[in-house]
């Protein structure tokens, strides 16, 4: 009960963070749909999708970048609670260890599900369409919920880890990239052997495959497993390598 | 219960190949301010941290009120407040939201109160619904100081309260410790600052080498040196005196 509340008044306090951090706000919705804009109404045009509606295509993509940007500050403002002596100063109040951790987590949680939905909302404006039902709209919701978990998990190891800042923003910058080398902006057909076996057999693929299909009423092949399957262990092996750094702190 | 508030025996606690400290002893008494003297790296920061449960010893015995800071650490830290050497205030945050942050986390039953009177007593009212990160050096460290009385903790660690802070900044967290002791709050104060623990310490322990060398009230520290002699010598103010003089005021940079 107490754990519950503790982690409820050090959620709103990191939500007002983000609030009052126009830094955040500007990279976490601002460059995704930046990055739509310029896909769409700039490259857009000359890439072949197989579908005629290029904002269906990648509307999945952008919001896996909008999940990685949001994730990175976790680990940010979990390496400034340490930095400026918050850490020490709630671990040493009658306050659950665990509610300090569980609050950043809650935060990602919420605040890439804010971002993710204006997101939408955005493409919709710009033109996506979905035939999609109720279910399969729960079950997007499902597995961006379960990736964003799985990497904010991950964000933890760094934010309790690293020595400087840099540290914290290097580890987030392959993740941004990511989604650039899988089929987020175009088919992996047309690309070169090597290129397209490492995209094909990376997370984002799984997950922007299965989200799309799920989006536009396609059947869902195998790849929803494979996506399952990587946010799952990734979720697993980051929260107990998480843990471990933690209890080495705490 | 004994009349100690905190009592440490043997306590020893290495980092990879450095011994920190080698058997530490000393008692602090309920009600008085108890000052940790000692250099830099001395380990008196390592003190306070095993003390206010956030670092595990390599040996020796430490409670706070009674409790064994190893197997009861929930129970110490309803007892204490740790005001550690660089302030931890939420920058972000105003400083009324920084004292109501920490008062919904001790379950502080009007935390609303409670918040106001502290922003009141230090100075910090016209300040409250301004970012923490505006405020000057010395209104940080009182609101960190603020932030450590809020659920009245019958035990306050302060490590280091004023390194890095101007004279008057330095008077005025004198003040509010003196003050705190008058209302009955232990305080365990660690300084490299002599005039420090003068000023303020009912006792003095000295660290050095991972031991303490030397324990007791000034007047018996002083005992442990030859006696005092008489000399003529003009005096001069300080440097210090002279910068407060002229200043005058004590307002808010």
């Amino acid at each position: 009960m107490k754990t519950m509340r503790d982690t409820g008044v050090l959620f709103a306090r990191s939500m007002r963070h983000i609030l009052r951090s126009p830094d955040t706000i500007i990279t976490v919705v601002i460059s995704p749909l930046m990055i739509m804009l310029l896909f769409v109404y700039v490259l857009g045009g000359s890439i072949q999708t197989g579908s005629d509606n290029y904002v269906n295509y990648l509307l999945p993509g952008i919001l896996v970048i909008a999940i990685a940007s949001g994730i990175a500050y976790t680990a940010y403002r979990l390496f400034m609670d340490i930095q400026k002596g918050m850490l020490a100063r709630f671990h040493s109040m009658p306050v659950a260890r665990s509610s300090v951790l569980w609050a950043h987590v809650l935060t990602s949680l919420v605040s890439n599900a804010i971002s993710v939905a204006v997101i939408i909302l955005a493409a919709l404006i710009m033109g996506f369409r979905s035939s999609a039902g109720v279910l399969s709209w729960l079950e997007v919701a499902g597995i961006l919920l379960l990736f964003t978990l799985a990497l904010t998990w991950l964000a933890v190891i760094p934010g309790l880890t690293a020595k400087t800042i840099d540290g914290v923003s290097a580890f987030s910058y392959p993740l941004i990239f990511l989604p650039f080398v899988s089929s987020a902006f175009v088919p992996t057909s047309t690309m070169p052997a090597a290129v397209r076996l490492f995209a094909e057999n990376q997370p984002v693929t799984s997950i922007v495959d299965a989200v799309r299909s799920l989006l536009n009423s396609e059947p869902v092949g195998y790849e929803i497993w494979v996506a399952l399957a990587w946010c799952i262990g990734i979720t697993v092996v980051a929260y107990f390598l998480a843990m471990k750094a933690y209890k080495r702190i705490a | 219960m004994t009349d100690n508030a905190i009592e440490v025996k043997g306590l020893y606690k290495s980092f990879k190949s450095t011994e920190v400290l080698k058997g530490v002893d000393f008692e602090v008494r309920r009600g008085e301010i108890f000052a940790l003297l000692g250099s830099n790296g001395a380990g008196k920061t390592t003190i306070v941290k095993i003390l206010s449960t956030l670092l595990k010893s390599d040996g020796g015995n430490a409670s706070v009120c009674g409790f064994d800071v190893e197997s009861q650490p929930a129970k110490v830290r309803e007892n204490i407040s740790l005001t550690g050497q660089f302030a931890a205030v939420d920058d972000i945050l105003t400083g009324r939201e920084n004292l109501l942050l920490i008062a919904k986390l001790r379950g502080v039953a009007n935390a609303k109160q409670t918040a106001a009177a502290l922003l009141d007593r230090f100075g910090l009212s016209d300040a409250a619904n301004r970012r923490a990160d505006t405020y000057s050096g010395g209104m940080t460290r009182r609101l960190d100081i603020a932030m450590s009385l809020v659920g009245t903790p019958p035990v306050i660690f302060l490590d280091e309260p004023t390194t890095g802070l101007d004279p008057e900044a330095r008077l005025e967290v004198w003040k509010t410790v003196k003050e705190l002791a008058d209302g009955g709050t232990t305080i365990l104060l660690t300084t490299q600052y002599l005039e420090e623990a003068e000023q303020l310490a009912d006792r003095i322990s000295i660290l050095h080498g991972g031991v303490i060398i030397a324990n007791g009230t000034l007047d018996e520290l002083k005992k442990l040196f030859p006696p005092a002699k008489q000399e003529y010598v003009i005096k001069q103010p300080t440097l210090e005196e002279i910068f407060l003089s002229i200043i005058g005021s004590k307002g808010d940079k």
